[in-house]
């Protein structure tokens, strides 16, 4: 039998309205309340609940950062894992992990763990990436099953049924696997009080990304011995909405090229996006 | 080596019974996460229910068995037992979270833990731990607890249910009243005298199955708030249960019935801070969103005012429950403490659900907003297990004799 490993992301809560810092260097996160990424809470669920149907032995749950990861960790534990890793980044590597370090770590770690699934939500609900799982799997050269609506194990296959833009699609995969949670694949549990307590005798173990050989510097496209660090540069805030405008018909305000335009025919749409940008073909009126 | 040797000896700290007040500014680890799962609990399966189940005064038995799946209809029964093996400060907060969601639920949970299974935790034999305790922990079934009669309320030593043996049979005969959970419980804790030459030394307790021969129901009563819980007389008539079904020895029954208040205290101050804590939230919430005179009232200093004497009420209390419940862990006197939480807890929630309405206005009123179903829930914390008034002599007493007078 097989053992799982989760990657769970410490974010801020989602109920948690999100300020900016008054210098524009980042959103507040001293204070405010964080918690297990949504996402992530599916992917726990989804193997704990492998495991209480016995098709998989153990479920090791993982988070990369500072100290404060293993919060998440823990809760991981409390809602049915096994144990835990907190690979320690903290500081100038904490601020610029992205995907792409998590991804590396994922990998190198499912690796030695000898794991026949890794299981991640989708994406995170503070940078909405959607690029970990995906970028684990080409790095271990596995088979990927993302948006994941309904895992299933046959044998030494995964059928996943995936959400996709068009509705469903039914993929069936050889394990080992990567799988990425989408919002239907199940309901988390509540950690129960007893658990709670449970969780607290379960190990987590501690590690740097360097004992697992990897390097967390960002670089950019550039590459090169020192490469360019992948860094935030300003966070504002969202401009508030703008009152809208009344029109009274849409044709009169669209471009005559458009209005002229067979949209069925695919010659006629050549040479749009090098030609017109998209407020010269709509013309709101003033007031 | 040396960090891992400190991080051990802080756990054991933590989980310990000796807390000191330090860690009243933050909680353990494990008791933020438990805090946690409950609020979430609460916020997601209690909130949006609570206002339906008290209009239509229906008792939450979904809900209930939910919450036993996580161990809160049990919390400090040892899990050998089937409970959570959890102490009384996760208890408190436990129960404070709920009741934050749902005034009547949150009883519910705290008559189940500290009236029905606490006296038998305390009290009975292994056989009637495992036999009255351990069905009672998942929420398939809950208990409670009968002391008061139509003639006696606070004056709990002149219990006139009586209790004469017959052969290999006790005999109960006499009523009950205001008996919380009556009409959904499957057993209850019965005070009744078994030597009235004794006065309140004769009292003694008994546990009694539900439906049993010889005990009925009285009609539910029509309260003001706490409406999804059933509220009733028990009716005795030659009820019989064997020899086994006394709880501890002939006699001890005021003794029982006492400390078991003392333990249930902490139980219902959690209930009203939940309360007083939702009416807060509800407040400080429409403070926010209320635009009046060209601005949100919370820019007003009256309504700040309010806010904050809210704040204050409920905070201080707070502290006065997890003194109380973190001296009753580390097995140390907790009898004056609990009185104090328990008075300031309860005046703190009517304060708070009184203050709230206020600050709502008109929308107060109404039971479109839950401030009315705060008001309503919060007035019976200020009279059962214990009045206000009984608190303040419980607590003169204790300090009296603190001052040796």
């Amino acid at each position: 039998m097989s053992r799982v490993l989760v990657g769970v992301k410490r974010v801020i809560d989602y109920a948690v309205k999100i300020r900016v810092k008054p210098d524009n260097s980042g959103v507040v996160t001293d204070g405010v309340k964080h918690s297990m990424n949504p996402f992530c809470e599916i992917a726990v669920e989804e193997a704990v609940k492998l495991k209480e149907k016995k098709l998989i032995k153990e479920v090791v749950a993982v988070s990369c950062g500072p100290t404060q990861a293993t919060e998440t960790i823990r809760t991981a534990l409390a809602m049915g894992c096994d144990r835990g890793i907190h690979v320690e980044v903290t500081g100038k590597d904490y601020e610029s992990m992205g995907p792409l370090q998590v991804s590396k770590i994922l990998a190198a770690l499912a690796k030695r763990e000898e794991a026949s699934l890794v299981i991640v939500g989708k994406q995170a609900i503070d940078d909405d990436c959607n690029q970990t799982g995906q970028m684990t799997a080409a790095l271990l050269d596995w088979p990927q099953g993302t948006f994941a609506s309904e895992v299933t194990l046959e044998g030494d296959k995964v059928k996943v049924v995936r959400e996709i833009d068009g509705g469903l699609e039914t993929i069936k995969i050889n394990m080992p696997a990567v799988l990425t949670a989408d919002l239907r694949l199940n309901t988390p549990r509540y950690a129960t009080l007893p658990n709670i307590m449970k969780a607290k005798k379960k190990k987590i173990a501690n590690m740097k990304p360097a004992e697992l050989g990897v390097d967390m510097v960002s670089r950019g496209p550039g590459g090169g011995s020192e490469g360019d660090i992948l860094r935030g540069l300003l966070a504002v805030e969202q401009s508030s909405r703008q009152h809208g405008g009344l029109i009274s018909s849409s044709r009169t305000h669209l471009h005559p090229a458009i209005v002229a335009t067979d949209f069925h025919d695919s010659s006629s749409l050549k040479g749009y996006s090098e030609t017109l940008s998209f407020t010269e073909l709509i013309q709101p009126t003033g007031g | 080596m040396a960090a891992l040797f400190k991080a051990r000896k802080a756990l054991r700290l933590c989980v310990g019974s000796c807390r000191s007040l330090s860690s009243l500014a933050e909680l353990p680890e494990m008791h933020q996460m438990m805090r946690q799962t409950c609020r979430d609990y609460a916020d997601k399966e209690l909130a949006p229910i609570a206002g339906k189940l008290d209009k239509e005064h229906l008792f939450p038995a979904q809900q209930v068995r939910e919450l036993g799946a996580l161990g809160v209809m049990a919390v400090e029964v040892p899990e050998e037992l089937g409970g959570a093996g959890l102490d009384a400060l996760a208890y408190a907060l436990a129960v404070e979270e709920i009741s934050r969601g749902c005034g009547s639920t949150g009883c519910v949970v705290s008559v189940n833990n500290s009236l029905y299974i606490g006296p038998i935790l305390k009290f009975g034999t292994q056989e009637q731990k495992e036999q009255w305790i351990t069905p009672f922990t998942n929420g398939e079934k809950v208990g409670c607890f009968a002391l008061s009669e139509p003639g006696n309320g606070s004056d709990a030593g002149a219990a006139s249910t009586l209790a004469t043996q017959e052969g290999d049979e006790w005999v109960l005969n006499g009523t009950k009243a205001w008996i919380t959970n009556s009409w959904d419980a499957s057993a209850a804790v019965v005070f009744a005298t078994t030597d009235k030459s004794r006065k309140h030394k004769g009292i003694s307790a008994f546990l009694v199955p539900m439906p049993h021969p010889g005990l009925s129901l009285g009609k539910k009563e029509d309260k003001l708030g706490i409406r999804a819980t059933s509220t009733a007389n028990l009716i005795l008539e030659d009820c019989r249960i064997p020899l086994s079904s006394m709880l501890g020895p002939p006699g001890a029954g005021f003794k029982i019935a006492m400390q078991t208040l003392d333990s249930g205290r902490v139980g219902i101050a959690s209930q009203a801070l939940g309360i007083a804590q939702a009416a807060l939230d509800c407040a400080a919430d429409y403070a926010h969103k209320r635009t009046a005179f060209g601005a949100p009232i919370g820019k007003l200093q009256a309504v700040q005012f309010k806010l904050a004497d809210m704040a204050v009420a409920v905070e201080s209390a707070r502290l006065l429950t997890w003194k109380a419940a973190m001296l009753k862990d580390a097995k140390k006197p907790f009898t004056k403490e609990a009185a104090m939480a328990k008075l300031a807890a309860s005046e703190a929630a009517t304060f708070c659900g009184h203050q709230s309405i206020q600050v709502l206005g008109g929308m107060g009123y109404v039971t479109d907003m839950p401030a009315e179903r705060h008001y309503r829930d919060a007035r019976i914390t200020e009279i059962y297990e214990g009045t206000s008034e009984i608190q303040r002599l419980v607590i003169a007493g204790q300090l009296l004799k603190d001052y040796a007078l």
